[in-house]
C-alpha cells in the first residue's frame, strides 16, 4: 500500500512527563480517508496535531518518527523536524492541512475570513492581493458558500456554523494539501448541516485524491465517510483495517463496546444497549498489561492485567492488538460477557389511560427588546401554540434541532420560563387535575416536587460549593418535613439507585467525572419521588459508552421507580432508543408526533424525512438518492404565514405558504403537512442497513 | 460604523452636561465662598472686612445670586462666548489663565500616554511570550513597584536624586528665561528639556498596569485555537503573533487605556503641584484654597472635558479595531 | 488503578484514585489551598497582617509617643546601633547608639550633627518609657524597644523639622493609613453591593441607567475630584470628622468598581443552571441568594476589596500630602510626608521620605495579597 504518512512508535509526553500517547503507529495512505476513533481523553486531537507539530504547551512528541512522504518523493521525519523550522512550515498549509470542530474559536473573529484564507494562499505561494481575492473566491464557491464574493469579506460572526465550518474548509483546501485533518469538524453541528458537510468532505476528496485523516467519536460518521478505520484506546491503536470489515466484523472488545453501545436504527430500537463499563482513565493512570482490560469483559485476570499487548495481523489488512488473537489466544474465553442489567420493558400504556401531562396551545415568546430604555422590539417565537399529551409511565422524546424551541418547551413546562399563553393540567389520578402555569400554594409545592428535571451539562447545573449530600437533599429540606437522618438516608438510597457509593455524600461535585455528575443530577431529581422528569439533552455532553451507562440506567429507574419521561435530545439514535413516542419540533412548532415505530418507518412530514436522511452511517448511497436540506431554520422572530418549513421543502408548493398546516392524522400519529397523503416518504429502514450485522 | 460613530459622538453630550454641574457644584455648594475666604485672609492680618463691604464685594461678583443661577450664567457664558468667568484672585479673565494650562496639560498627558505605549507594550508581549523568564520577573517586580510608589512620591524622589546626585535643580517645563518669553523653537525645546521627567513620572503607574493587562492578555491569547489553526496554516512565528494573540489582546488594552488616560490627568494634578509645573494642577490647587470659584470649576471642567474626549477616542478607537462592536452595534 | 466493581457495574471514581481526600474539601478548603500555592500573595498576607498588628499596638512599638521632640535633634540624622563598646577594660556587650553634637559648617552655613562617642545611651527590649493604655485599656509604660533611659535622644530612623522620631511617627502613622482604607472600602462595598446588587438583580432600564451612571463616574477624573471635594471642607472641622469625611470622599468614587463586580456576578449568576436547579427545588429568593449565589461570589468580592484598599491608602496619602487631607494632630504617612515639602529639604534630610517607604510596602503587599486571593478566588480551573 502506498502511505502518505507512516507513524512509527510516537509517544507524546505532557507534564509530569505523562505518556499521553505511547508507541503509536498508524499509517495514513494516500487517497483514502482514515477515520480515528475513539473516546475523548484517548488521544486522537494530540496526535493530529503531532503530524503538523502544533501540540499545545506543555506538551510535546518524545519519540518515534512521523515520516511524510513529500511530492518529490523524498521522505521528510516530521518528529524530528524543528517545529519552527521553514520546512516544517512548509508542510503546515501546504502538505497538510487541518479542520478543526469548533470553527468559531479556530478563526479569528477580528480579520475577514477572505483575510484568512487569502493568508494562507500567499504564505505558500507569491501572488497578488488580487489573485489571492480571485482564489479565495473560487474556492469559497467550491465549498459551497452561498454568495462567495460577499461572504469573502464577512467575518465569522456574521456566518451560521455551517458556513463557518465551509470557510475553514477553503482556508485549509486552498493550497490543496495532500493530506486533510478534520479533527471532529461535524461534532458541533446540527444533524442536517452535518449531512452536508461530510458530503462536501467526500465529494472534495474525491475530486482532488487528497488523503484525509478524519478524527471523530461517531461510528455513524464512520460507517458513512471512512476508507479505513484506526480505533484509538488510552495512546494506542487497538484495531485497524478497511472500514466494512471493521464495523461488520469488529474484533477488540473496545470496537464491538463502542458499536454495541450505539443506538441503532435499523430492527428494533429498543433493544437494550450494552454499555462499555467505567469510562477512560486519566493517562496518568494507565492501566498495566492491557490498557483496556479494567473495562473488558474478556479480561483474564493474573494475564491481561500484567503483560503488554502485541498487534496481531488477521489478515485482509485488519490488525487488532488484544491478548484474545495473539499466541496466548487459548487463555482467553472470547464468549465471555457481563451480562447487562436485565431492563424490564415499560409497561405500555393503555388506550383509555388519561395523559398525565396534558399541554394545549402553550405559548412562549422572548421578547427583543433594544435601545436605551428597553424597549420590546419583537419577540422570539420560541414557543409557538404547542399542543400535547404525554401518558404515564411512556416516554416523549422531543427532537429538533438547536433553536427550533425544544429545550424552551421542557423549561417552560418545569416552570423555569413563564408561559404567554396556554395551559398545562397535570393529572396524575391521586390528586385533583392542576393547571401549572396557575397553581399556587400547596398544589404549586406538591407539582414542583412530582415534575422534576435534569440539566445537560452535569458541571453547571451542581453547585460546586455544596457537599453531593445537601445537593440532592435540598429539595427534601425545602419541601417536606423529613428530619435530618431521613434526609440522609434517603440521599444514600438515592446514590446507590444510581450506581454510586453512598458515601460519596460527603464529597464535592468537583471529585467526580461528568458521568457520575449526571449520575448525581438524576438522584436529585428523583429525589422527591417524582411522577414526570423532564431530561434536557440529559446524555449530549457524555461519551458514548458513558452516555449508555446513563440511558440504561435511566430505562431501569423507570421500570423501577414507574417514572414518566419528557426526553428532550437532538440525537435521533437515543430519541429512537429511549423513547415510546415521539415529537419533532421545527421553528417552534410540533410537525409530526406518533409512536417510535411511526415516526422512524412511517415519517409522513418531509422535515422528519429530511433529519433521518442526514443521520450519518446508512452506508454509501448514490447522490441522486439524497435529500439534504439547504438554508436555514427561519428567523424566529419573523412572524410566518404558512408552513414555516416551506422554504427548505423540496416538495413545497405555492398553497404551502398560503396557510399554517394544521397538527392532524389519527390519534397515535399526527403531523402537520398538507401534502401529507399525496407524498410517499422515505423510510429509515428504506436504505440500506445501518452497519454491521 | 457611522451610525456608530455618530451614536457616540451624542452619548458624549449629557455626560458634558452632568461634568459641568459636577464641576460646578463642587466649588459652589460647600459654605463659604471667595468673599469669606478673603475675609478670613485680612482678618488674620488684623484687618476686619465690614459684612457691608463683603455684600457689596458678593454683589459685584454675582456671588449673591442662587447656586444655579450662578451656573446658568456661567455655562452659557462659556458655551457661548467662551468666557470662563472672572478670576477673582489673579483679577484676570478665567480664559487669559486657562488656556496655555491647559495646553501643557494636554502636552504632557500625550507625552506621558505615548511614553507609556513605547515601554509597556513591548515589555509587556516579551514578558508573555517568555513567561516565568529573568526577565519576566523583572518586569513583574518593576511593574508591581510603579503601581505601588505614589506619584508624588516618586516625583519627589526623581527630584531629590536630580538635585542630590547631579546638582540639578529640575522642576517647572521650561527654564526661567523662557518661562514668559513668547513661544519660538528654542522655547520648544527647552520645554521637551523640561518634559521627559514629569513624563516618566506621570507614565510610571500607567506603564505597570499596561505591563500586566498585556501580559495577562495576551497569555490568554498565546494558546487560543486559532493561533494553533494559524500556526498549522505554516504561518512564521513572529507574524504568528503580531497579527493573532497581540492583535487580539490590543482590544482589552486599549480600552482600557481610557482609565489609564483618566489616571494620568488625575495624576498629572498632584505631580505638577510637586515638580512645579505649569500646568493646571497648581493653580487648581490654589484656586480651591482660595474659593476662587470660576478659576476652579473651569479647571476642573475642561480636565473632564479632557477626560470626556479621551474616553470617546479610545472607544471608536476600539471599534475601529474590533468588527465584532462595529457590526453588532452600529 | 480504577477498579472494576461487579456488583455496581462501575468503576471506582477517579477521585478516590488520583484526588484521594480532594473531594472533600468544601469551597474555603480549596480557595485556601490554592491561595497558599500563591507564594507572593502569602509573603503579600503575611506583611498585611503584620501592618495591622502594627496599627492595633503602635504605642508598644514605637520607642517614643508622638508627643515627645528635642528642638536640638531638628533634622538629626538616623543613630547607628552599634553592639558593643571598648570600655578600657575590653570589648564588652552594651547595645547602644551615640548622641549627636552639633558643629556649623561655615562652609555652607550648615548645621552638620557629628556622632560623640562620648554620650553613649544604651538600648534595649521592653524599655520603660512614657506610659499609655495598650489597646486603649491596660495600663503601661514598657515600649518595644527605646533608649533605657527614657528621654534619651534615639533616633532610628532619624528626626524631623521639630526634632520628633520619624520611625516612632511612621509606626503610629501606620494606624490612620492602615485603616482609612480599610473604612473606606467597606464604605465602598455596602454603596457596590446595594447598587450592584440593584442593577443585576432588576436588570432593564435600571441597570442601564445605573450602569451608564458608572460609567460616568469612572470618567471623571478622581484627583481633581478629591482634591475640589478635600478643600471643601473647612478648617474648622475637627481631625476626626475630617477624616470621616475624607474617607466618604474617597468612597464616592471608589464603590463603582465593586458595584461592577457585583452586578457581574450577579448576572452571570443568575444564568447559572445550579441556580436554576435550586429555582426548581423550590428555593426562594432569599435561600437562592444566601445559599446558592452569594458564596459563589463571596470570594471574588474579597479580592476585588483587597486591591481596592491600596487605591485608597494611595489617595488618602496624596490629599493629606498637598496639605488638604488628614492634619495634624491626626498622624497618617500622608501628613507626614508634608515635612517634605520641597527639594532641599529632602536633600538634606532623605530619611524624611521614610513614611513613603511604609507607603510603598503597605502597598505592595495588598496588592500581591488581592492578586492572590483573586487567582485563588475560583479554586475550580487549574
Amino acid at each position: 500500500m502506498d502511505n502518505l504518512v507512516e507513524i512509527r512508535d510516537l509517544t507524546i509526553t505532557f507534564a509530569h512527563s505523562v505518556d499521553v500517547v505511547t508507541g503509536l503507529d498508524l499509517d495514513i495512505p494516500a487517497g483514502k480517508t482514515l477515520c480515528l476513533v475513539g473516546e475523548s481523553g484517548c488521544g486522537k486531537s494530540v496526535t493530529a496535531k503531532a503530524i503538523l507539530q502544533v501540540i499545545d504547551h506543555p506538551g510535546r512528541v518524545s519519540g518515534g518518527a512521523i515520516n511524510l512522504r513529500q511530492a518529490n518523493g523524498a521522505v521528510l521525519d516530521i518528529a524530528a523536524t524543528k517545529p519552527t523550522s521553514p520546512v516544517m512550515r512548509h508542510v503546515r498549509g501546504a502538505d497538510i492541512a487541518m479542520i478543526h470542530q469548533e470553527p468559531m474559536s479556530f478563526l479569528s473573529p477580528l480579520y475577514t475570513i477572505g483575510n484568512q484564507i487569502s493568508e494562507a494562499l500567499t504564505l505558500h505561494r507569491k501572488m497578488s492581493e488580487k489573485e489571492a481575492r480571485a482564489e479565495g473566491i473560487r474556492m469559497l464557491e467550491q465549498v459551497g458558500m452561498p454568495d462567495p464574493e460577499r461572504r469573502y469579506d464577512s467575518y465569522t460572526f456574521q456566518l451560521s456554523g455551517g458556513q463557518r465550518q465551509r470557510a475553514m474548509i477553503a482556508m485549509a483546501l486552498i493550497n490543496q494539501p495532500r493530506l486533510l485533518i478534520a479533527d471532529e469538524p461535524t461534532t458541533a453541528l446540527d444533524v442536517t448541516t452535518q449531512a452536508n458537510i461530510l458530503d462536501l468532505l467526500a465529494q472534495l476528496q474525491r475530486d482532488s485524491g487528497m488523503a484525509v485523516l478524519f478524527i471523530t467519536h461517531d461510528l455513524g460518521v464512520v460507517a458513512e465517510i471512512a476508507d479505513e478505520v484506526a480505533v484509538m484506546y488510552l495512546g494506542k491503536i487497538v484495531e485497524r483495517g478497511p472500514v466494512k470489515e471493521v464495523l461488520e466484523h469488529p474484533r477488540h472488545p473496545y470496537t464491538r463496546g463502542l458499536l454495541a453501545s450505539m443506538p441503532r436504527l435499523d430492527g428494533d430500537f429498543k433493544a437494550p444497549l450494552k454499555a462499555i463499563p467505567g469510562m477512560v482513565p486519566p493517562p496518568a493512570l494507565r492501566p498495566t498489561g492491557c490498557s483496556f482490560h479494567p473495562r473488558c469483559e474478556w479480561a483474564v485476570a493474573g494475564f491481561c492485567n500484567m503483560i503488554s499487548v502485541l498487534e496481531t495481523e488477521l489478515g485482509n489488512d485488519h490488525m487488532v492488538a488484544c491478548h484474545a488473537y495473539g499466541p496466548q489466544a487459548a487463555k482467553i474465553d472470547k464468549h465471555a460477557t457481563r451480562t447487562p442489567a436485565a431492563v424490564a420493558p415499560a409497561e405500555r400504556r393503555a388506550e383509555s389511560m388519561e395523559p398525565l401531562l396534558s399541554v394545549r396551545d402553550l405559548h412562549k415568546h422572548f421578547p427583543i427588546r433594544s435601545g436605551f430604555f428597553q424597549r420590546q422590539t419583537g419577540a422570539v417565537r420560541a414557543v409557538n401554540d404547542i399542543s400535547l399529551d404525554i401518558y404515564p409511565g411512556e416516554t416523549l422524546g422531543l427532537v429538533g434541532e438547536s433553536g427550533c424551541g425544544k429545550s424552551t418547551l421542557g423549561q417552560t413546562i418545569v416552570g423555569l420560563h413563564r408561559a404567554d399563553g396556554g395551559a398545562i393540567r397535570f393529572a396524575d389520578g391521586e390528586h385533583e387535575p392542576a393547571d401549572l402555569l396557575t397553581a399556587r400554594g400547596a398544589t404549586a409545592k406538591r407539582l414542583r416536587t412530582d415534575i422534576r428535571m435534569i440539566f445537560q451539562d452535569p458541571t453547571g447545573s451542581l453547585n460546586p460549593r455544596m457537599r453531593v449530600r445537601d445537593i440532592i437533599g435540598e429539595v427534601l429540606q425545602v419541601n417536606s418535613r423529613f428530619s435530618a437522618g431521613e434526609i440522609e438516608a434517603k440521599v444514600q438510597a438515592l446514590l446507590s439507585k444510581v450506581g454510586l457509593s453512598p458515601d460519596y455524600a460527603e464529597r464535592y461535585p468537583h471529585a467526580f467525572s461528568g458521568g457520575q455528575r449526571q449520575r448525581i443530577a438524576i438522584a436529585r431529581a428523583l429525589a422527591s419521588d417524582p411522577r414526570l422528569v423532564i431530561a434536557d439533552e440529559a446524555v449530549s455532553a457524555l461519551d458514548v459508552s458513558v452516555q449508555t451507562q446513563i440511558i440504561n440506567m435511566m430505562k431501569s429507574l423507570q421500570a423501577e421507580m414507574g417514572l414518566t419521561y419528557l426526553f428532550v435530545s437532538h440525537d435521533l439514535g437515543v430519541i429512537a432508543n429511549i423513547s415510546d413516542r415521539v415529537a419533532v419540533m421545527y421553528a417552534g412548532r410540533i410537525v409530526e408526533i406518533g409512536s417510535t415505530e411511526a415516526i422512524f418507518r412511517n415519517p409522513r412530514h418531509p422535515y422528519t424525512e429530511a433529519l433521518l436522511a442526514a443521520i450519518p452511517g446508512r452506508g454509501v448511497s448514490k447522490p441522486r438518492d439524497r435529500i439534504r436540506l439547504g438554508g436555514h431554520v427561519p428567523d424566529p422572530s419573523q412572524q410566518l404565514v404558512g408552513c414555516s418549513f416551506a422554504d427548505r421543502c423540496q416538495y413545497a408548493q405555492p398553497a404551502c405558504r398560503a396557510v399554517m398546516p394544521p397538527l392532524e392524522g389519527t390519534a397515535d400519529h399526527r403531523f402537520a403537512c398538507i401534502r401529507a397523503d399525496e407524498l410517499r416518504l422515505r423510510t429509515v429502514t428504506g436504505q440500506p442497513e445501518l452497519v454491521g450485522a | 460604523m457611522g451610525s456608530f460613530m455618530l451614536r457616540r459622538i451624542i452619548y458624549v453630550i449629557p455626560a458634558l452636561i452632568a461634568v459641568s454641574l459636577i464641576s460646578f457644584l463642587v466649588i459652589a455648594i460647600p459654605p463659604g465662598d471667595f468673599v469669606t475666604r478673603t475675609a478670613e485672609l485680612r482678618a488674620a492680618q488684623g484687618d476686619i472686612m465690614p459684612i457691608a463691604e463683603q455684600d457689596a464685594m458678593r454683589r459685584a461678583y454675582g456671588l449673591d445670586l442662587p447656586i444655579m443661577v450662578q451656573y446658568w450664567n456661567w455655562i452659557t457664558g462659556v458655551l457661548t462666548r467662551g468666557d470662563f468667568g472672572y478670576s477673582f484672585s489673579f483679577n484676570l479673565p478665567v480664559k487669559d489663565v486657562i488656556w496655555p494650562r491647559l495646553g501643557l496639560t494636554v502636552v504632557l498627558s500625550v507625552a506621558s500616554l505615548l511614553f507609556i505605549w513605547v515601554v509597556a507594550i513591548p515589555i509587556g508581549i516579551y514578558s508573555a511570550v517568555r513567561r516565568y523568564s529573568a526577565g519576566d520577573y523583572l518586569a513583574t517586580f518593576l511593574g508591581f513597584l510603579g503601581l505601588a510608589i505614589p506619584n508624588f512620591l516618586l516625583a519627589l524622589a526623581v527630584m531629590y536624586v536630580a538635585f542630590a546626585w547631579f546638582g540639578m535643580n529640575v522642576g517647572g517645563l521650561f527654564s526661567p528665561e523662557y518661562l514668559e518669553a513668547p513661544w519660538s523653537w528654542d522655547r520648544v525645546l527647552d520645554l521637551l528639556n523640561h518634559l521627559w521627567l514629569p513624563m516618566i513620572v506621570l507614565g510610571t503607574a500607567g506603564t505597570a498596569s499596561v505591563i500586566r493587562v498585556i501580559r495577562a492578555n495576551l497569555m490568554d491569547e498565546l494558546h487560543k485555537p486559532y493561533v494553533t489553526a494559524a500556526r498549522a496554516k505554516g504561518k512564521g512565528e513572529f507574524g504568528l503573533l503580531m497579527k493573532y494573540p497581540v492583535r487580539h489582546a490590543l482590544n482589552p488594552f486599549v480600552s482600557g487605556q481610557n482609565d489609564i488616560f483618566v489616571e494620568i490627568v488625575s495624576g498629572g494634578t498632584i505631580v505638577a503641584i510637586v515638580m512645579g509645573l505649569q500646568t493646571t494642577g497648581p493653580l487648581l490647587l490654589d484656586a480651591l484654597r482660595t474659593q476662587d470659584m470660576y478659576m476652579a470649576a473651569s479647571f476642573i471642567l475642561m480636565l473632564s472635558v479632557l477626560v470626556v474626549i479621551g474616553t470617546l477616542l479610545s472607544d471608536l478607537l476600539l471599534a475601529w479595531l474590533d468588527p465584532r462592536i462595529r457590526y453588532q452595534q452600529g | 488503578m480504577s477498579t472494576f466493581d461487579e456488583t455496581t457495574g462501575q468503576v471506582a471514581p477517579i477521585a478516590a484514585v488520583h484526588q484521594r481526600g480532594r473531594g472533600y474539601d468544601g469551597h474555603w478548603a480549596l480557595v485556601w489551598q490554592k491561595f497558599l500555592r500563591h507564594r507572593l500573595g502569602v509573603a503579600g498576607g503575611i506583611v498585611v497582617i503584620l501592618a495591622y498588628i502594627v496599627a492595633l499596638i503602635p504605642e508598644f512599638l514605637a520607642p517614643v509617643t508622638l508627643e515627645a521632640y528635642n528642638p536640638s535633634y531638628s533634622y538629626a540624622p538616623p543613630q547607628a546601633i552599634q553592639w558593643g563598646r571598648d570600655d578600657g577594660e575590653g570589648w564588652r556587650f552594651l547595645p547602644h547608639v551615640t548622641a549627636y553634637k552639633t558643629e556649623i559648617d561655615y562652609n555652607s552655613g550648615r548645621r552638620l550633627f557629628v556622632p560623640d562617642p562620648e554620650t553613649v545611651i544604651p538600648i534595649g527590649f521592653f524599655v520603660q518609657g512614657e506610659p499609655y493604655r495598650l489597646l486603649g485599656l491596660i495600663p503601661t509604660d514598657r515600649h518595644l524597644f527605646g533608649a533605657v533611659e527614657a528621654g534619651q535622644p534615639f533616633f532610628l530612623a532619624g528626626a524631623d523639622r521639630l526634632g520628633r522620631d520619624i520611625l516612632s511617627r511612621t509606626i503610629y502613622g501606620t494606624r490612620i493609613s492602615m485603616t482609612i482604607g480599610l473604612i473606606g472600602v467597606a464604605l465602598s462595598l455596602v454603596f457596590g453591593i446595594l447598587i450592584g446588587g440593584i442593577s443585576g438583580l432588576f436588570g432593564g432600564v435600571v441597570d442601564n441607567l445605573i450602569q451608564r451612571f458608572i460609567e460616568f463616574i469612572q470618567s471623571v477624573p478622581a484627583i481633581p475630584l478629591w482634591i475640589g471635594l478635600a478643600a471643601a471642607i473647612p478648617q474648622s472641622v475637627p481631625p476626626l470628622q475630617v477624616y470621616f469625611l475624607i474617607t466618604i470622599i474617597l468612597s464616592v468614587l471608589g464603590w463603582t468598581s465593586l458595584a461592577r463586580v457585583v452586578r457581574g456576578r450577579f448576572l452571570a449568576m443568575r444564568s447559572e443552571d445550579f441556580v436554576k436547579a435550586a429555582r426548581l427545588d423550590g428555593c426562594g429568593p432569599v435561600r437562592i441568594i444566601f445559599r446558592h449565589m452569594l458564596p459563589s461570589f463571596l470570594s471574588h468580592i474579597i479580592a476585588t476589596v483587597s486591591l481596592a484598599i491600596p487605591g485608597m491608602i494611595l489617595a488618602e496619602t496624596a490629599l493629606s500630602y498637598l496639605g488638604i487631607g488628614l492634619r495634624t494632630p491626626i498622624v497618617s504617612w500622608g501628613v507626614l510626608l508634608q515635612e517634605a515639602q520641597n527639594v532641599r529639604t529632602i536633600a538634606s534630610a532623605p530619611w524624611l521620605l521614610l513614611p513613603g517607604g511604609a507607603v510603598v510596602i503597605a502597598v505592595l503587599a495588598l496588592n500581591f495579597l488581592g492578586d492572590g486571593l483573586r487567582d485563588a478566588a475560583d479554586p475550580y480551573s487549574d
